[in-house]
């Protein structure tokens, strides 16, 4: 066998250092994009965009993966930034890596107490209860003014670059940070994904008795799901409060919670990349049409509006066109082109034969 | 003692509104497996059409049927229009579909009536009757909304149980095959439930204006609370979600009367998960009928 056969058979078989290279190329390309080529404002939004696809990522596990609805992933989202936000007001000078760990350990243990109440429960009665989460918890901040600001929030002082790096802009930086949380948490879980656990997962989600009858324990996989998710939506909680700069109750709505679930479905369910197109377009999609609202002279409440409105008509469209996503609805047609490409190179050459089986 | 009755007066008041969103709910879950997140929405925009109605002149009376029957329309185009191509797709896909609804609504709201929170008017005065010397703690318009909802919910009683309509309407929603053999029309059927639902939201919606005004999303809260007392009642039982509701208006009540009106949905929150870790599947439903 030829060297580069060999490497490229290790590669097939190793998940962990194919992931490993994919994830540094990516992590590689971006670092030069946001270093050489996009000005301060689009590095804000490529930060934006590396925060939304971490606790999308999350909530894909959950929801694509594990099969369990969760409404309420804003409300976790809100737990990482006030532990991150609260921290910073008592000791403005610890690093900023203890800050995220902060934020992952509670939204940690928020997200396994949840889980715990939540492993009964099923589709709508989940739904419901997540939903009346994500309405209820914003709530606190409000009642305990003292710790948490009430409705004002605690300011955060921006991620600024270390002093031997005079060269980065403070969006460069923030932008490399966002983007190696991103990369990491997508090459973890990525790694989840096709590990035995990421199996477990799937088959409570497909069959429950089957996995019970398999020695799944089925309400300790659908916990750690949840931790699993929420450690992600901490994490992506922590950097959006310093990505915002401000953290209070009106940032945490009830519109937070439903956008990341609209994003992981019209991303395309279950899938990674879904989740980081899903983010692009809650990202972009405000940017352009708010833009395009302006330079149309439109009177204040219809401008203001039209970014919503258009997300809300993507949203149908997407659903109704791509019923498995855009993800899963770019898949389906390379999958046809593949096939159709195939098939006429198979007929050509050898007659009577058919097509290999798709993997 | 006296704190206790106000409280207990404006827990029931609140809680009839939450009961005509969890029946619609409920409606919509029994014919169809889908829970409609734009029923709120839905609602605020027949309000608000309601509102353009008085503005012009005609009385309430007008406008409060105009507002009916547009949630008629909205809910029959809706299950028409956007609902029948998901109802044989996976579950989650009609979520994000009535979240688009939902998100289209309140955005186009005040792009046509105008982005500043509205006042909406009553028909009848807001201020507490006195009998004699004993106050009562109830409005004339507390005890009109109590009432309408009750009047609506003995129409859909009588509609589902004692006409034809009504027992097809039901057969469609326990076994659409089966009725489709029988020649009833399952997809008309669903259309006219979507209708009823729509309606009961249109309903409670013009009934909460007048208290918590007229803005694009007002009636989030609303929908989530009767959403909540849905589940506690079970989804699957009218009567579930009417109880559920008013458990939830009490509740909701209590917690913002003694504790603070801030943590009143932290309550909310405590009793849905206090009745579903006793009973996941809801007070009035029962094992069989949970769906995975």
């Amino acid at each position: 066998m030829s060297g580069r056969g060999a490497a490229a058979a290790f590669l097939r078989r190793s998940t962990l250092v194919r992931h490993g290279l994919f994830f540094l190329a990516v992590a590689a390309i971006l670092w030069a994009l946001t270093w050489f080529v996009f000005d301060p404002f689009t590095n804000n939004n490529v930060a934006g965009v590396a925060i939304y696809a971490i606790a999308a990522a999350g909530l894909t596990v959950l929801t694509g993966l594990n099969g369990q609805v969760s409404l309420g992933h804003g409300a976790l989202m809100m737990i990482g930034a006030y532990t991150t936000s609260v921290l910073l007001q008592w000791h403005p000078d610890l690093p900023m890596i203890l800050m995220l760990l902060a934020s992952i350990a509670t939204t940690g243990v928020a997200g396994a107490i949840i889980g715990i109440a939540g492993a009964r429960l099923r589709g709508p009665y989940l739904a419901g209860a997540t939903l009346s989460l994500a309405v209820a918890l914003p709530q606190v901040p409000t009642h305990f003014a003292s710790l948490f600001g009430g409705n004002q929030g605690i300011s955060v002082p921006p991620a600024a670059p270390p002093d031997a790096l005079t060269s980065v802009t403070p969006e460069q930086w923030f932008a490399w940070i966002c983007i190696l949380a991103a990369v990491i948490t997508f090459f973890l879980l990525a790694n989840l994904v096709s590990s035995t656990t990421g199996r477990r997962l799937q088959m409570v989600r497909d069959n429950e008795v089957a996995a019970r009858l398999a020695g799944v324990n089925v309400a300790r996989t659908q916990v750690l799901a949840f931790v699993i998710s929420a450690v992600c939506a901490g994490l992506s909680g922590s950097l959006f409060a310093y990505w915002i700069s401000l953290t209070s109750p009106s940032g945490f709505t009830l519109t937070l919670s439903l956008s990341l679930l609209t994003v992981v479905v019209i991303g395309g369910l279950g899938s990674l990349t879904g989740a980081v197109i899903g983010s692009f377009i809650i990202v972009y999609l405000p940017a352009w049409t708010s833009g395009f609202a302006s330079s149309a002279n439109l009177p204040s409440n219809v401008a203001n509006n039209v970014p919503l409105a258009i997300y809300g008509i993507v949203l149908i469209v997407a659903i109704l066109l791509f019923p498995r996503g855009i993800a899963g609805g770019a898949a389906s047609i390379t999958r046809l082109a593949t096939n159709t490409f195939r098939s006429r190179r198979q007929t050509s050459t050898l007659p009577g034969t058919t097509a290999p089986p798709q993997q | 003692m006296r704190l206790f009755a106000i409280y207990t007066v404006a827990g029931v008041v609140n809680g009839m509104v939450y009961a005509a969103v969890a029946l619609a709910l409920v409606m919509i879950w029994r014919a169809t497996r889908i829970i409609n997140y734009a029923q709120g929405a839905m609602g605020m925009f027949t309000t608000y059409i309601a509102l353009v109605v008085i503005q012009h002149g005609v009385g309430y009376w007008a406008a409060f049927a105009i507002a009916l029957a547009a949630g008629l329309v909205l809910g029959a185009v809706t299950e028409r229009v956007l609902i029948r191509p998901v109802e044989s797709q996976p579950p989650l896909n009609a979520v994000i579909l009535s979240l688009g609804v939902l998100i289209l609504l309140e955005a186009v709201a005040p792009m046509l009536f105008g982005g500043q929170t509205q006042s909406f008017p009553a028909p009848f005065s807001r201020i507490d009757i006195a009998a004699g010397s004993t106050q009562l703690y109830i409005s004339p318009f507390d005890l009109f909304s109590i009432g309408a909802v009750l009047v609506a919910m003995l129409v859909l009683f009588v509609v589902f149980q004692r006409t034809s309509l009504g027992l097809r309407m039901r057969a469609a929603a326990f076994n659409p095959e089966i009725s489709r053999i029988l020649g009833i029309r399952v997809g008309r059927m669903l259309t006219i439930g979507w209708a009823l639902a729509a309606l009961l939201g249109a309903l409670a919606a013009i009934l909460a204006a007048p208290a918590i005004f007229l803005y694009s999303n007002n009636m989030d809260e609303v929908l989530v609370f009767g959403f909540t007392g849905a589940i506690i009642g079970g989804l699957e039982s009218p009567v579930g979600a009417v109880v559920g509701a008013l458990g939830v208006g009490l509740a909701l009540s209590y917690v913002s009367g003694y504790v603070g009106s801030d943590l009143a949905p932290l309550g909310g929150l405590v009793m849905l998960i206090a009745v579903l870790m006793v009973r996941p599947q809801g007070l009035f439903s029962f094992r069989g009928h949970r769906q995975v």
